[in-house]
């Protein structure tokens, strides 16, 4: 690549991508800045009365340390413009207080530990999912009389339609509870202690991991197979599609080289766009198989009152997000030619 | 309309379902207008019974009969997919005409706008604001945080269509003849927009009301007012599924699954038939 096209490149591709990855985080993170602030009541003193009415152990001292905090991560000592800066200085610095169930443990660190369970579940449930829906949406544009292809798509439809929760807890009752082949919850089964050294324990973590994994697969499955069925639809019957045919190119050939090679750009531009969207079923999902994860962490947090967790796993998951975002539109280019020699 | 019904119901099977479905559903509405039972009030027949004859759905462990609950339960969820509906079709026609006519720098803002609405993980900014809200969470508000927050793919794409009718000739008449542009927006624009706006209010229902079960679940929404999200939450919150009393999760999944099936299937055939090309494939013609 050229000086020039480098420069183009720079200007034209990679600025405004970092100009909108800080406007997202920008405007996520002033969000939930303002969120609390419109709530109608004290934040801090209903927190600090719940703790103190559930019984919590905590001497004086602690309750006023966690008063403190409290003001501090509700953003209300000082003016506004004040409290806004704080807000944001105390997130360069990767501080977000401690969780209010687990005093003083910090959410950063509970987060942290969390993380890998949601993302060893999430990363290779949308690898899958995006392969297999837009290969097979594609095959079933190709071959429109395939009578299996038909069924996996009303399959893929049906399920897409229907609320994250209620696929899961369908997949729970039905492989847990009717036809008990899987297990009920958890990430590994109760009373074991995590041991990453041991073979037996990664495969009963992995058995804990299919059903989780299968429901976030069976959710994305159908909405890329629709997606690459209707961009695939118009280009089967392209001149150069046409073409390859007479020249008797093997089929395969055309379908992966010629068809779904064209249509898999705007897929991937889509898979930037749903991350969001992923995530957050991601999250629910968890919570119907209870699983470690950040969405476990924030069902504990949401039923122990712990405003601090809540209020962190809203700012990691806008920056993971992001982020996620943002490191597609750089890997972009990858697949795209015109936009690498633009 | 008749006979675009008549059309559809003769040509398309997946129509035919949609009605049968949502005629299902809306019996289940007109029925609350009727029942026996108020919903808010527990213990009125015996708790824990499985389906039978007398109580379809069984009953809960609340001592509520299941069936007439839930007819409750799909009006309100429906109501809340329609309020959150209008309220984010009016923000999205807004967005979507205004940067679309307008252009330049105001796009270029809204849009950018929209795309960090489009990124941003929803599911843990509603937890927030639900956990923040708690007791004061109702329906209505519900419906409102959820207009508020659903608009930005819609929006979007009412812009890309407007961009397309800006540069019609009818427009440049318009134009010429001294119409102001709120005025070839509101009277020249808008209704070609209007069908997308159909089109995707049906899928925006469907969103809200997945929503609503997701923050039910979470027990982040209006718990006293029976939803399809509120059903699964009393049952999990009386451990439904370990007690045996499987018919309290499955009696509200079954009827959100008919509801969303009926309204998606309703979406994809109005879809197809509104666009041509589909259409005559639809029709065989």
């Amino acid at each position: 690549m050229g000086m020039a096209l480098m420069r183009k490149f720079i200007f034209r591709y990679l600025i405004p991508r970092i100009i909108q990855y800080l406007t997202i985080i920008f405007v996520g993170i002033t969000v939930t800045f303002i969120i609390p602030r419109l709530a109608p009541t004290d934040p801090v003193e209903a927190q600090v009365s719940t703790m103190v009415a559930m019984g919590s152990s905590l001497d004086p001292e602690s309750i006023e340390a966690m008063r403190t905090a409290l003001t501090d991560l509700y953003g209300l000592s000082g003016s506004p413009v004040e409290q806004y800066f704080t807000f944001w200085g105390r997130l360069f610095r990767g501080d977000l207080g401690p969780s209010l169930d687990n005093f003083p443990t910090p959410v950063s660190s509970m987060i942290g530990q969390a993380l890998p369970y949601t993302l060893r579940l999430l990363i290779p449930a949308v690898i899958i999912s995006f392969i297999f829906g837009n290969v097979f949406g594609a095959m079933s544009s190709y071959y429109p009389e395939n009578k299996a292809l038909k069924v996996i798509e009303v399959l893929g439809q049906v399920v897409r339609s229907i609320p994250y929760y209620i696929v899961a807890i369908v997949l729970l009752v039905v492989f847990a509870y009717f036809i008990p082949i899987f297990p009920f919850s958890g990430a590994y089964p109760l009373g074991t202690r995590p041991d990453w050294s041991s073979p037996e324990f990664i495969l009963k973590t992995i058995e804990h991991a299919v059903l989780p994994a299968a429901t976030l697969i069976l959710i994305g499955f159908g909405g890329w197979f629709v997606g690459m069925k209707s961009l695939t639809s118009n280009i089967i019957s392209e001149d150069y599609v046409v073409y390859a045919e007479t020249a008797g190119l093997r089929k395969n050939t055309i379908l992966t080289q010629y068809i779904m090679r064209t249509a898999i750009l705007p897929q991937l531009t889509a898979l930037a766009m749903v991350i969001g969207t992923v995530f957050s079923g991601a999250l629910i999902m968890e919570v119907v198989f209870g699983y470690p994860g950040i969405g476990g962490l924030a069902i504990r947090a949401i039923y122990s009152n712990d405003y601090s967790m809540i209020m962190g796993i809203t700012i990691y998951s806008i920056i993971g997000v992001a982020t996620a975002v943002f490191v597609m539109d750089l890997l972009y280019p990858l697949f795209d030619p015109r936009v690498r020699y633009q | 309309m008749i006979s675009i019904v008549r059309d559809l119901l003769k040509y398309d099977g997946r129509f035919r379902l949609a009605v049968i479905f949502l005629g299902g559903v809306a019996a289940m509405i007109l029925l609350s207008y009727n029942s026996p039972y108020d919903p808010g009030k527990s213990f009125v027949v015996p708790w824990d019974l499985p389906p039978s004859q007398q109580y379809i759905f069984g009953t809960t462990s609340r001592g509520q009969d299941l069936f007439w609950w839930l007819t409750f339960a799909v009006r309100n969820s429906l109501f809340l997919g329609v309020l959150t509906a209008i309220i984010s079709r009016v923000i999205a026609i807004l967005v979507g005409l205004t940067a679309g006519y307008r252009g330049g720098w105001l796009d270029r803002v809204l849009m950018s706008l929209n795309d960090t609405f489009v990124v941003l993980p929803l599911l843990p900014i509603l937890i927030l604001l639900g956990f923040l809200l708690r007791e004061r969470m109702s329906l209505f508000y519900l419906a409102v945080i959820l207009g508020l927050f659903g608009w930005p793919f819609d929006a979007r794409l009412i812009r890309s269509q407007v961009l397309s009718l800006k540069e019609r000739s009818f427009t440049r008449t318009a134009i010429y003849s001294g119409s102001s542009g709120f005025w070839i927006t509101i009277h020249e624009h808008l209704p070609f927009v209007l069908p997308i706006v159909f089109a995707t209010t049906i899928n925006n229902i469907l969103w809200s009301i997945g929503m609503e079960v997701t923050l039910s679940i979470l027990g982040l929404s209006d718990l006293t007012t029976p939803t399809l999200g509120t059903a699964l939450f009393w049952a999990n919150q009386h451990g439904a599924l370990v007690a045996g009393i499987w018919w309290w999760i499955a009696a509200p999944a079954l009827v959100t699954i008919v509801l969303f099936l009926g309204l998606y299937l309703f979406f994809t055939s109005i879809n197809e038939f509104i666009d041509p090309r589909t259409r005559l494939r639809l029709i065989g013609g």
